[in-house]
């Protein structure tokens, strides 16, 4: 099936041209237009969340893209959330125009189950398998029997992964969202230099905790106030060095109590080069069969949408026209749309 | 302005459950305070105080803005920080949460500029030691008036 995907559950707005939620014919995402491209003006800015001018826009491009008309498209597939209500509205919107108007089947997902499957796009991942989404807004292990079948293993009491990495790039000076600055500065210093602490490593759950560790960074940060470049690579080598080691063997442990030796890392944060290198050091070392999508896939983006959605649509569960934003969408409730199981 | 010590995160956690014990739908309590001065866990105090499931994580809303929990009334908790500022307040609908069917416990409330409610508690945060905390509670209007004395007659001696 050919699928027109949209996103727009927070940052990001973005459509996608997808075929048998597999193959990737184009994924726009707004904030990656070059504001020099044929628009002729600047590109709504993302920060100010001004999905409703720039949701047009990436549909016409996707389509552009894949080389397809509107007329080739077959089913629409459209984050219905978690995500802020006014932003997952605009998505919401136009796929039901578009639905209505080209009489589509329409299918409202969910963004998480998207990163999860997301890479599906470029391999194919047996069930069951573990995932960490990490992300800005996420960190949360899973397990993972099939699509829409999710139960939820872990997740973090306070402070996503991402927003750890934001925050402490925001307490040395770097601009907001600065997760990818510390990633750099990261490859300059030593790992070991400061010992930041490990929280809930030991604690027999799944959940994770960042809050005590960024001030354990802003505790470090107001008594070497004076540090320099190399104070500075260090303290984002260590603090990168802590989260990775509690997300791996926070996983670790949930890989080692279900015996799934499969694993997918997805979200935002997957980006991470330290966890991206911890990830694999431990599925090499354990036997375990690692896939984590690239950057394009991990970030949001709309493609990943058409994964389930293809799958929804092809299984015959179709949203109503009723279709509404859901701000908050737990995974594990999603099996309630196949009570009878998949 | 009252400002009160708290000992521990505990203790912290506690405050924030008798201010949501009080809480009534269209209230607004602004939340301020450096990183790492407990914000999060103050509204998770409040988010105890307002019968919200205590196995349901509390998490920080910088990224996602609003996290929305179901207690004995809704909880909408909100980080503005990333937004420009009234016109993405505009633009994301969030003036109908305010006075709404449920409480408002907004971080960097600044952001709402002209939107900002006449009547709103605001609650900051300080260091006053690695684990201790000062509270402080400044009322502006009635409702925001009667929520910090209640909240503090209650305190015990």
């Amino acid at each position: 099936m050919l699928l027109l995907a949209l996103e727009s559950s927070c940052d990001e707005t973005a459509a996608a041209v997808v075929k048998d939620g597999r193959n990737v014919l184009s994924s726009i995402v707004a904030s990656q237009i070059s504001i020099h491209a044929e628009y002729g003006g600047v590109v709504p800015e993302i920060a100010s969340r001004q999905h409703l001018e720039a949701v047009s826009l990436v549909v016409e491009q996707a389509l552009r893209e894949a080389g397809v008309g509107i007329a080739d498209i077959e089913g629409v597939a459209v984050t219905q959330g978690p995500g802020l209500a006014g932003a997952l509205l605009v998505g919401i919107s136009a796929a039901k125009g578009l639905s209505l108007g080209r009489g589509l089947p329409l299918v409202g997902v969910n963004h998480i189950e998207g990163h999860l499957l997301a890479v599906f796009l470029e391999r194919p991942v047996e069930f069951p398998f573990i995932a960490l989404a990490v992300s800005g807004g996420h960190s949360h292990l899973y397990r993972v029997d099939g699509i829409g079948r999710y139960q939820t293993l872990g997740q973090t009491v306070d402070d996503a992964a991402g927003e750890a990495f934001d925050k402490v790039a925001k307490l040395i000076g770097l601009p907001y969202p600065g997760g990818v600055a510390i990633d750099r500065l990261a490859a300059g210093g030593d790992p070991q230099a400061i010992k930041f602490p490990r929280p809930l490593l030991h604690d027999g759950t799944f959940n994770f905790s960042f809050s005590g560790l960024k001030t354990a960074v802003l505790t470090h940060v107001g008594k070497h106030p004076e540090a320099k470049e190399q104070g500075i690579n260090d303290l984002a080598a260590s603090f990168q060095a802590a989260v990775c080691e509690v997300l791996t063997k926070k996983t670790a442990a949930a890989v080692a109590a279900t015996g799934i030796k499969r694993l997918v890392v997805a979200g935002g944060v997957a980006c991470n080069s330290g966890l991206r290198r911890s990830m694999a050091e431990f599925a090499q070392a354990s036997g375990v069969e690692l896939s984590i999508p690239s950057p394009n896939l991990c970030a949001d983006n709309a493609a990943m949408i058409a994964v389930p959605g293809d799958f929804y649509l092809g299984a015959g569960y179709q949203s109503g026209f009723d279709l509404d934003a859901l701000p908050v969408w737990p995974l594990d409730k999603l099996s309630a749309r196949f009570p009878g199981g998949m | 302005m009252s400002c009160v010590r708290t000992n521990s995160q505990e203790e912290t956690v506690q405050l924030g459950a008798r201010l949501g014990r009080l809480l009534r739908p269209g209230d607004f309590v602004a939340l301020v305070g450096e990183l790492g001065a407990g914000k999060t866990q103050f509204a998770k105090g409040i988010a105890l105080g307002l019968e919200v499931d205590p196995e349901t994580p509390v998490t920080s809303p910088t990224y996602t803005i609003l996290n929305i929990y179901e207690g004995r009334i809704p909880l909408y908790h909100f980080d503005l920080y990333r937004l420009e500022g009234a016109q993405d307040v505009e633009a994301l609908g969030f003036e109908e949460y305010f006075s709404g069917d449920g409480a408002c416990v907004v971080e960097w409330a600044e952001r709402l500029e002209d939107e900002l409610p006449a009547d709103l508690l605001t609650v900051t945060l300080n260091h006053a030691g690695v684990d201790e905390r000062s509270v402080c509670f400044e009322a502006a209007g009635p409702r925001a008036r009667s929520l910090a004395d209640a909240l503090l007659a209650q305190r015990p001696a």
